[in-house]
């Protein structure tokens, strides 16, 4: 029971990574990026590649994918997204989609479609018994290290310069952009840092949720239910949506296995219905 | 006030009513279309296959239009009416009813409720979460289609789908003769359908919710009543072609509540345009050709292409681009002597 618990909140913190770059595009920048999933994706396959053939410690690998992906990230924000920040969501579905397709064949064509597998180090594997909870040193690692992001994040939001001129461009891009501060810029660090944290989150989870080709497709509806129902005027709103959706579904496939997906995409709908500003967000 | 209006509101319904009738006469574009769509039927009996999935895909994409040209509604899950039809009709045919045109009505009928019960979730809120209620919708049906394998045969599809002859007169036969023809006779019926429906005055009420609801609101459209009309008509359509699919293919599989499928239908809408009904049959033989086209190049990552489709397709605005094209054509047809279409029609 409490080693599911655990489990799920190791899961929820992974999921939090991951999503959290979306709840910025999405949520504060009103983007609807369908293919965040191709960062994490990214990241996953950077650290795979980096592990196999130069043989780097898997540690090593993490921050190496948080930088490939959020080069991806900068590079395709100043290409190609900044033209569609105006456009309508129907244009920015569309074309999401299209580079979700990109991605996913891309990958398909040159590491081709299998599952891949990381092969953690020695003292990341196994259990340790904690007050008689079996606890996985993984999961402990993943927590710890994805804890401390959310701490990072959080305080670099609310704390910094930065944050604060985030938050001003998001609230109203022509009058910060009055006020001097430059609004391009912001986005695109923001865009890019949001990419990276998905691509450590896609290399963290490639053991926990697997690696292939299809990943931006399979996890997205995961994004978009962090995103939506953790509302989208805070990053604790997301992080609580995905302590709650880690634990939903790890305790639904392993108590209530026949059901499968369907409790989560349930419950979203349900929440989306009820409260359609999302979980932890005052209706505006 | 009410005095002086009354007569002049019977001559402002009288011109309106010819104003709609306009829009309803039949142009010579169209003849000239569904002209070609004929000799097509006829004049190339070993694509039979291709065309009936050419039709299935329009029919489908029709019914995307009517939602997303006509009403606005952005929808992510258009599988899900798909998918419901082709298993309704092919339950409905694997034990006992296997009348073609009965199980279409019933696969529509059907789709319409699920559309109509759903529509309530999707009416809801914004873009945003009618983008995740459609897609969470169709991603439900897909995981209750699975978990249920002794009704709909789960990851091994539906088989033993065997429908009775057509009116009783035309059976189903292997080269998919009866199967090109039977689907696009039905969507050729559906199609007429739709066109009576959007140049109505229901149709015009769509239309002025699509440009501006709360405008729309104030003159007395009942706007979210008219999109719960509209998502359950577009929802029965997409059941019928799911029908379609499954009767003329005999055979269902999960593969029908993909979102593949629901990404494939919108691309498929966009390349032919939004709002003017041809935009879904147009844009399904150019995806069909288009595909056919890719995978001879590259069998195994020719959905790499699509996507480079549909990125390009929205950086130069697809509505642009259609409006050029659309002024081409009239400007051709001016030269020729011949009006495609009247102005302001669109």
């Amino acid at each position: 029971m409490l080693t599911i618990l655990f489990d799920g909140i190791a899961y929820g913190m992974l999921l939090f990574v991951l999503a959290s770059g979306l709840a910025v595009t999405l949520g504060l920048m009103n983007f609807v990026n369908l293919a965040h999933g191709a960062f994490a994706m990214a990241g996953g396959y950077v650290t795979v590649v980096l592990m196999q053939r130069p043989g780097l410690p898997f540690l090593a690998t993490l921050p190496c994918a948080f930088l490939a992906a959020a080069i991806a990230g900068a590079v395709l924000e100043r290409l190609l997204y900044r033209h569609l920040y105006g456009r309508s969501h129907l244009d920015q579905v569309l074309f999401s989609i299209g580079l979700v397709f990109m991605a996913s064949a891309a990958t398909d064509y040159l590491m081709g479609s299998e599952q891949r597998i990381i092969s953690l180090p020695t003292y990341l594997q196994g259990r340790v018994d904690v007050l008689g909870v079996a606890v996985g040193k993984y999961r402990s690692f993943i927590i710890v290290l994805c804890g401390l992001l959310t701490i990072a994040l959080q305080l670099v939001l609310s704390r910094t310069r930065f944050g604060s001129r985030l938050r001003a461009a998001v609230d109203d891009p022509r009058v910060a952009s009055g006020l001097g501060i430059d609004v391009n810029t912001i986005f695109a660090v923001t865009f890019a840092m949001g990419s990276g944290l998905a691509g450590l989150g896609g290399a963290l989870g490639a053991e926990i949720l697997g690696l292939d080709p299809n990943f931006p497709l399979k996890f997205m509806i995961y994004f978009l239910i962090v995103v939506t129902v953790g509302g989208t005027s805070s990053i604790t709103g997301p992080f609580f949506a995905s302590l709650i959706l880690g634990v939903a579904d790890v305790a639904g496939k392993y108590y209530l296995p026949a059901f499968g997906a369907f409790v989560i995409d349930s419950v979203m709908i349900l929440v989306l219905i009820l409260r359609p500003q999302g979980l932890f967000a005052r209706p505006r | 006030m009410t005095n002086s209006a009354t007569p002049d509101r019977a001559s402002i319904e009288g011109s309106a009513g010819s104003a709609l009738a306009k829009l309803t006469r039949w142009r010579l574009g169209e003849t000239v279309f569904w002209g070609i769509v004929a000799i097509g039927l006829f004049a190339l009996p070993s694509r039979y296959l291709l065309i009936n999935e050419i039709a299935i895909l329009a029919l489908f994409a029709l019914s995307l239009d009517l939602v997303l040209g006509y009403a606005g509604i952005v929808s992510l899950g258009h599988a899900a009416f798909f998918g419901t039809g082709a298993y309704v009709a092919g339950l409905l045919t694997k034990y006992g009813i296997a009348d073609p045109i009965l199980g279409l009505v019933v696969a529509g009928a059907v789709a319409a409720a699920l559309g109509l019960v759903t529509s309530l979730l999707v009416l809801r809120g914004s873009d945003l979460s009618r983008l995740m209620v459609t897609l969470g919708v169709a991603l439900v049906l897909g995981e209750i289609a699975n978990q249920l394998p002794s009704v709909t045969g789960g990851a091994d599809g539906l088989q033993g789908v065997a429908p009775e002859p057509v009116l009783g007169l035309f059976a189903f036969d292997i080269f998919g003769r009866t199967a090109s023809l039977y689907s696009a006779g039905t969507l050729f019926v559906m199609f007429l359908l739709a066109r009576r429906i959007v140049n109505s005055p229901f149709g015009l009420s769509l239309r002025s919710i699509r440009d501006n609801p709360l405008r729309a609101a104030a003159i007395g459209v009942p706007v979210s009543r008219r999109l719960v009309a509209v998502y359950a008509l577009g929802a029965a359509y997409a059941g019928i072609a799911g029908a379609l699919l499954a009767q003329t293919t005999q055979f269902v599989s999960l593969e029908v509540f993909d979102f593949n499928r629901s990404a494939d239908v919108l691309l498929v809408l966009i390349i032919g345009g939004t709002g003017y009904l041809y935009g879904g049959l147009v844009g399904a033989a150019a995806f069909r050709v288009m595909q056919d086209g890719f995978s001879a190049i590259t069998p195994q990552h020719w959905q790499f292409w699509i996507g480079l489709v549909l990125v390009v397709l929205v950086f130069v605005r697809h509505d642009r681009l259609l409006r050029l094209s659309r002024g081409a054509l009239g400007i051709v047809a001016a030269r020729l002597g011949i009006a495609t279409r009247p102005r302001g029609a669109t």
